[in-house]
């Protein structure tokens, strides 16, 4: 191995200012199981970073937000061909539920927290959860339905205006 | 692979900083590390600190700020409170172990 001696102490730049400041905003659309965690893992790596981080979920990301719905959102196989598996089957009775056990089993074998409790450790590590007023409307829910992390039921706009100059991410 | 002083001890650092061997490591160079980042230990960091590296010898891993906060029992608010920013990096540095590779 070669070994240099240095005369400068080298520190790693933990508060670098290319992350002061920096904001992501995040749009949660989708309310299945497997769209759910790419949300979640990249706000929790964000915040772990120093990022302020703010979460917006609408149409069907409201379901991750929903108490009734939040510990219980499911994969399919229908309509996803990355399963590599014949789209017929996947149209079987039983399969939504065989696929979504199977998905959980392989994140839980990763010591990854399923979706409410991941929602605490984002809460915990600063991240801001927003919950999109349109869809609280049509579905006819109110902040009592939501889980209790979330800051308020709030507009497009307002979410808008909150996230200005982040960067954005819709999934 | 990069040499620095530390208080007396030489130690093998990688590009970043960091140790690079885990066995250069004790309590008192931890507190060198800590302060380099602006850190003054508390008895709840060391408690930290030993998780890591207790968690490091068993699994040959850096644990995730998770895994820290499941195996400590601190929760990661307080985590967050301890190592600022960036915890789960700084924790790693200051005890003298790699950055953890786990996402969660």
């Amino acid at each position: 191995m070669n070994t240099t001696d240095v005369a400068a102490q080298i520190v790693p730049r933990f508060d670098d200012d290319a992350s002061t400041g920096r904001t992501l905003a995040i749009i949660c659309s989708k309310g299945s199981l497997d769209m759910a965690y790419p949300a979640l893992v990249l706000a929790n790596a964000a915040l772990g970073e120093g990022v302020e981080t703010h979460l917006f979920f609408t149409f069907w990301g409201f379901d991750m937000i929903t108490t009734r719905t939040m510990g219980d959102l499911k994969f399919t196989m229908l309509g996803n061909p990355a399963t590599h598996l014949p789209q017929g089957l996947g149209g079987l009775p039983g399969m939504t539920a065989l696929a979504t056990s199977r998905l959980r089993r392989s994140i839980a074998a990763l010591d990854i927290p399923d979706v409410p409790e991941f929602l605490d450790q984002i809460v915990a590590s600063g991240g801001h959860l927003w919950a999109c007023r349109m869809s609280a409307d049509m579905n006819g829910l109110s902040e009592a339905d939501l889980y209790d992390g979330v800051e308020a039921i709030i507009s497009a706009s307002d979410f808008i205006e909150k996230t200005d100059g982040a960067q954005l991410l819709f999934i | 692979m990069p040499v620095t002083t530390l208080d007396g001890h030489a130690v093998h650092v990688d590009a970043e900083g960091f140790l690079t061997d885990p066995a250069e490591w004790d309590e008192s160079l931890a507190d060198v590390l800590a302060e380099r980042i602006g850190l003054t230990l508390t008895d709840e960091h060391r408690a930290v600190l030993r998780f890591l590296r207790a968690d490091f010898t068993a699994r040959g891993e850096t644990p995730t700020l998770r895994r820290a906060s499941l195996g400590t029992g601190i929760p990661v608010k307080a985590l967050f409170g301890l190592f600022p920013q960036k915890p789960a990096k700084k924790m790693a540095y200051v005890a003298g172990l790699p950055k953890p590779h786990g996402c969660v």
